[in-house]
């Protein structure tokens, strides 16, 4: 039986750092879409959102996220911060990345897109964090490009974040 | 490179059911994973699941829930099905996504743990943990809503994990 967990594209962050991370012309001949995030951001700070744009869009998003930072869960909805978490900034504890995954069912169907994400910060420190966050996207065009950007002032991705973008078919 | 990951079976719904179920799962995998987007024809639903056909109280969970404003977490036991969501309920205008791990399904000698989430970006976002108290090898899977029925035009796929 074929393979159905297929990369179709990889970016490693060099050494000068990155505004974003784009996946461009993804092709609509799966069913779902998975990114795995690793990434650590520039800037200080607890923990960084990463926004997400498709076909270099940013707007018609809503969802929530639940999250907890060690003390605490909570519980809240994101306006423009669609991937909550999910990076550590550069004052956090050395060569430590935030981790996500970021799954796109149907994402090529004439309905909106719904949006699922888990996401982690961990650092050693006072304040590691994970949360969950549950997005639609409303708008009914097939998802051909996704780009990733820091959720945080001039921030930039900086060097060995990775994303990769996995495509999954279900036959 | 191996193989590892496969779709085994996949439905999607021509007009409202009221479940999806995966019967004659083959113990070849390691794991499980069934993939899950719709609504349903009445709000409010939680989504439920057995295994085997096994209507007995051998299921328990744990939850944690956000729905936009708040966190809860709350737990079953001795149910007669497994809970996958709150929060995260197939709704009558939005989607819902679920994402379900059944762990060593096919093993004989432990009890199955089965991991998910389940989302609805108008409604809530969970993260659950069930157990089936069997040891027995899953091979059927019925996944459906806690009353009515789930909506025409969804999806429910099932993919088979191998570890080598």
């Amino acid at each position: 039986m074929a393979n159905t967990y297929i990369q179709i594209a990889s970016v490693t962050v060099g050494s000068g750092g990155a505004s974003t991370i784009d996946f461009s012309s993804i092709p609509a001949t799966y069913t779902d879409l998975v990114i795995k995030l690793s990434a650590r951001v520039t800037g200080t700070g607890t923990s960084a959102n990463i926004g997400l744009k498709f076909n270099n869009i940013g707007t018609s998003f809503s969802g929530l996220y639940l999250g907890g930072n060690g003390s605490s869960a909570v519980s809240g909805s994101p306006v423009t911060e669609l991937t909550i978490w999910t990076a550590t900034y550069n004052d956090s504890t050395a060569n430590t990345f935030g981790n996500a995954e970021i799954y796109i069912p149907n994402y090529a169907s004439a309905n909106y897109k719904s949006v699922s994400t888990d996401g982690v910060a961990e650092n050693n420190a006072t304040d590691g964090r994970d949360a969950f966050t549950a997005t639609l996207w409303s708008n009914t065009a097939a998802i051909n490009q996704i780009t990733l950007t820091p959720q945080v002032g001039p921030g930039d991705f900086m060097q060995y974040s990775t994303a990769t973008l996995y495509g999954i078919k279900k036959s | 490179m191996a193989t590892t990951y496969e779709p085994i079976a996949t439905t999607t719904l021509g007009s409202a059911a009221a479940d999806i179920t995966f019967s004659s799962i083959s113990g070849t995998y390691t794991d499980l994973r069934l993939i899950f987007e719709g609504m349903a024809v009445s709000a409010g639903q939680d989504i439920y699941c057995q295994v085997n056909g096994d209507t007995g109280s051998n299921y328990s969970h744990t939850r944690l829930t956000g729905n936009g404003t708040a966190a809860s977490s709350s737990r079953g036991s001795s149910l007669a099905f497994m809970r996958f969501s709150d929060g995260g309920s197939p709704q009558t205008t939005n989607t819902s996504v679920t994402k379900v791990d059944f762990m060593g399904y096919s093993n004989t000698t432990t009890y199955k743990t089965v991991i998910n989430r389940a989302d609805n970006s108008n409604r809530g976002t969970d993260a659950v943990v069930n157990l089936w108290r069997s040891t027995a090898a899953i091979t059927s899977i019925k996944f459906y809503i806690s009353s009515g029925n789930i909506a025409s035009g969804a999806t429910a796929t099932l993919y088979g994990i191998k570890s080598a």
